[in-house]
């Protein structure tokens, strides 16, 4: 890899999160597209770091466990509203 | 993520001491305070310490609580703090690493160029791999760690979280992205290495 190139990747990866987050004007998305396509590391670092973006996301229907809700509940003193969840 | 609007309580009635609706508040924000205090401090009485301090510092300032922020926002303050005084209580000494994480201007180049984003999920989310991930949460520093948790395990915007930690939106991104590439760096490190066995088999 020459400087060149270097430097355009070091310029790439400063501008990475918002490209992912969709928040760069689209003149500078199609520059970092130009050099995506001639660069493979540029590329795989985004594709990881999308994936890891996906694999972190907490799932919506989580909740807190039993037992946990109902100490809460108590140490509010709610224990009138700690009615069975659903 | 905290799917409901904060339209969905009635601000007076909690700030009046309405106990049903206090309530009905836990219940909607005790996934993601919990899941925050979780992802925070790694263990399961932590969280639930940080899930009971933190409610029982929204009663305690409900009646001072002006509405000029969402509930969701107020509340996701109170947990963050919460949390960050567990974990600077727990420390013995200064993190000398955390404060230079902030000091230095310079990002990281990133190291491995393996793309495993391509394996399917039930590969990547194995009890081992979520072990590996939720470790290598618990490796940021605290203050990349909470920006980490808020964006993008809990999905707030920028802003949001900007508002929650009272930070600027630049500062926020400036962690984000240092948060992103570390992470990326350690899954990397495991996933990558997964697939160039399953490519050398
Ligand atoms: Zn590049």
């Amino acid at each position: 890899m020459n400087d060149h190139d270097r430097k355009n990747c070091k310029a790439l990866l400063g501008t990475l999160s918002e490209y992912i987050d969709g928040e760069l004007p689209a003149e500078l998305c199609a520059e970092i597209e130009k050099h995506l396509e001639g660069c493979e590391n540029c590329r795989v670092v985004l594709n990881t770091t999308r994936r890891t973006i996906d694999l972190v996301h907490a799932p919506a229907d989580e909740g807190v466990p039993d037992d946990v809700r109902e100490r809460l509940f108590k140490r509010l003193n709610l224990d009138d509203y700690l009615r069975p969840i659903k | 993520m905290i799917n409901s609007t904060p339209h969905d309580f009635s601000i007076e009635a909690l700030r009046a001491g309405d106990r049903a609706e206090f309530a009905r508040m836990v219940d909607s924000y005790s996934a993601p305070i919990y899941r925050l205090g979780l992802k925070m401090l790694g263990g399961a009485q932590d969280a639930e310490d940080v899930l009971q301090n933190t409610f029982l510092n929204a009663l305690t300032h409900l009646p001072d609580f002006e509405g000029r922020s969402s509930i969701s926002t107020w509340l996701y303050r109170i947990a963050a703090n919460e949390a960050l005084m567990l974990i600077r209580k727990r420390k013995s000494n200064v993190n000398l690493e955390d404060l230079q994480t902030d000091a230095d201007d310079d990002n990281p180049m990133p190291e491995t160029f393996v793309d495993w984003s391509a394996l399917p999920e039930n590969e990547l989310l194995t009890g081992e791999g979520k072990d590996v991930i939720n470790a290598a949460i618990q490796k940021l520093s605290e203050s990349l760690r909470v920006v980490f948790i808020l964006r993008d395990v809990e999905g707030l915007s920028i802003k949001e979280t900007a508002e929650i930690l009272n930070l600027t939106e630049t500062n926020v991104k400036t962690r984000l992205l240092r948060a992103r590439m570390a992470l990326r760096e350690q899954l990397s490190a495991y996933y990558g290495e997964r697939t160039t066995q399953k490519e050398n088999q």
